[in-house]
């Protein structure tokens, strides 16, 4: 099992440090924003907050209890990366595999996985690093037999930082991937 | 939800006017001209008057000394005759003189000349007609008048700037004149707001919000407030930079994997790739004679500012001090490169100049990013970190001339300095 995590995990690394495949057809802009909407003569453009599409979760009910249950492996969400690095410890291996599991086991479940960086340096340059974490988790998802279409990848950069303070016990809980499942987000 | 947004709407309409940007110079100039702006006759009518005003740009340009005018009586008009000889013995190299009449139809008309005391000569001047919604609009153009005669280039007192004020929960992108007055909000929303950029005819800006969650391209309408999605695609959208031409935006997208560089239109239509890195290419950013994009990539090991042609291909490596050099801005002459390097820990803004290859560390603060030139090339806008607190700073690009702009409350970041107003 340790061997074929170790091939996951190479594999996966793999594939982000490869010519990404072009099999992803071109998305087309997605239609999911309600403050997109054009209002003629507003001097100031408020922001509906929220905007969340709507998504059918289509989960059987016992699965998605246990993201909830906090005895389930399921309820954890977060992993955490050391500085300017973007590969996936050993100790987040139960909990990817366990996530992989239930993406395959309900295959109408879907998943967005946030990208989180540290506060430090160009904030552009943070939204590709956070980018390049959620990827990371992403293809380790897919290659443990979920599906593409299942999950999207994405990253907020160092914009949404889960704790504020200026330090290194700040920055490591900030550099940081979510997996979240519809209607948590 | 839909009285929420109107409620917001009202709230941002009616923001405190203390919030305004207010600029203190850290550092002036060297070689400062002394002139002489003599209180326009009849602009106590024009309240809070005119002189005030263009004395204050010219003075935070860093190139002017305004010299203090005791009342002159009569008070000389721009129809005055002269005494060189006597304002030479005031230490003024140059005068401004002017007046400000009523009109009939309840506007105003503001006449003004500038005078080279030391060659003796009349510098011409301008009249303009104003109504008294226009004091600083007009004030600004005089200063860009002044400016551009005495020093050869143009002045961008007329200019406007973006930021994002974040205050509490709430972030901001507002529009002010280029000495922090006069500010209105664009946009207001409970999730970040990044990378506000204007579109070549200053109409336009687009940035990237989180407000769904992840990071999406729009382009905003400023007289309207219409927005529109110009990248919405699965992944984060980010990092938009207009063509010279305002046809076409660069934009670093994740559709694809990782972080690479693509064209679109601003409506979002005719996409194409234009990087194939396995490493992130982001921070594109044209050159003004749309031939060439720059950008930040990795490819190399780490962050480092490449240059390739405008519609892709070969990309070559243009920074190569230190393992950090991001967040390009290229000088409208196209000589400058400015950009972020991490010095020690210390993330600086730095100039490189492009023929020469000389580089030169601009700041001495230690949390810079975002560069923005002016349009004039003469200074660089960029936001840093003092006291915990965001602020935005400017520089000039010789780095003698250093300015704050500092707000009262909140934090200030991701300013991006406006074109000339056409």
């Amino acid at each position: 099992m340790r061997s074929a995590w170790i091939v996951i995990l190479a594999a996966a690394l793999a594939a982000c440090s490869s010519t990404p495949d072009d099999e992803q057809a071109p998305a087309g802009v997605e239609e999911r924003q309600p403050g997109a909407d054009a209002r003629p003569g507003a001097q100031t453009q408020p922001v509906t907050p929220g905007g969340v599409a709507r998504v059918d979760i289509g989960a059987g009910a016992a699965g998605a209890a246990a993201l909830k249950d906090p005895n389930n492996i399921l309820s954890k969400r977060s992993i955490f990366y050391e500085f300017d690095k973007f590969d996936v410890r050993d100790e987040y291996k139960a909990l990817i595999e366990a996530h992989a599991r239930y993406l395959r086991d309900n295959p109408r479940a879907k998943m967005l996985i946030q990208g989180n960086t540290d506060e430090r340096g160009s904030r552009e340059y943070n939204v590709a690093l956070g980018q390049r974490r959620s990827e990371g988790v992403r293809r380790m998802l897919v290659l443990l037999g979920a599906k593409d279409d299942q999950i999207e990848a994405v990253s907020l950069g160092e914009e949404k930082p889960r704790a504020q303070g200026q330090d290194e016990s700040a920055w490591s809980q900030n550099r940081r991937s979510d997996m979240l499942y519809s209607g948590e987000y | 939800m839909r009285f929420l947004a109107v409620l917001f709407a009202v709230l941002a309409f009616c923001a405190p006017a203390q919030a305004q940007l207010s600029i203190e110079i850290t550092a002036p100039g060297v070689q400062r001209i002394p002139i002489a702006i003599v209180p326009f006759a009849g602009e106590g009518a024009l309240a809070p008057g005119i002189t005030p005003i263009v004395r204050a740009d010219l003075e935070r340009s860093g190139l002017f000394r305004t010299l203090e005018v005791p009342p002159l009586s009569p008070a000389p008009t721009e129809a005055s005759q002269v005494n060189y000889a006597e304002w030479r013995s005031r230490l003024a190299d140059a005068v401004v003189l002017g007046s400000v009449a009523a009109r009939p139809d309840g506007r105003f008309e503001v006449r003004f000349k500038l005078f080279d005391t030391v060659k003796g000569v009349d510098l011409s001047g301008v009249a303009f007609t104003l109504s008294r919604q226009q004091i600083r609009t007009t004030a600004h153009r005089i200063a860009d008048f002044v400016y551009e005669k005495l020093t050869g280039e143009k002045g961008v007192f007329s200019t406007r700037i973006a930021y994002v004020v974040k205050r509490g929960p709430k972030f901001e992108l507002q529009i002010a004149d280029a000495d922090g007055a006069g500010e209105e909000t664009a946009l207001a929303s409970f999730e970040p707001i990044i990378s506000p950029t204007w579109s070549p005819d200053g109409r336009r800006l687009a940035y990237v919000s989180f407000e769904n969650k992840k990071p999406v391209v729009y382009v905003h309408s400023l007289v309207d407030g219409k927005r529109q999605v110009a990248a919405n695609f699965k992944g984060s959208n980010s990092a938009p930079a207009w063509a010279p031409d305002g046809s076409k935006l660069a934009v670093a997208l994740s559709r694809d994997g990782g972080s690479q560089l693509y064209l679109i239109n601003p409506d979002g239509s005719n996409v194409r790739r234009l990087t194939q890195s396995s490493g992130i290419d982001t921070e594109p950013v044209f050159s003004p004679d749309g031939q060439s994009i720059y950008f930040t990539s990795d490819r190399g090991g780490s962050p480092q500012i490449y240059r390739m042609p405008a519609g892709g291909g070969e990309a070559q490596r243009v920074t190569f001090e230190g393992s950090y050099n991001v967040s390009p801005r290229i000088s409208a002459n196209g000589k400058s490169l400015a950009y972020v390097s991490r010095n020690g820990g210390k993330f600086q803004v730095s100039v490189l100049d492009l023929a020469t290859r000389q580089v030169q560390v601009l700041t001495d603060s230690d949390k810079d990013e975002s560069p923005s030139f002016a349009p004039n090339g003469r200074m660089i806008l960029l936001a840093t970190v003092i006291g915990g607190r965001g602020v935005l700073s400017a520089v000039s690009a010789d780095g003698r001339i250093k300015q704050r702009l500092s707000m009262s409350a909140g934090d200030v970041r991701e300013p991006a300095w406006g074109p000339f107003i056409q």
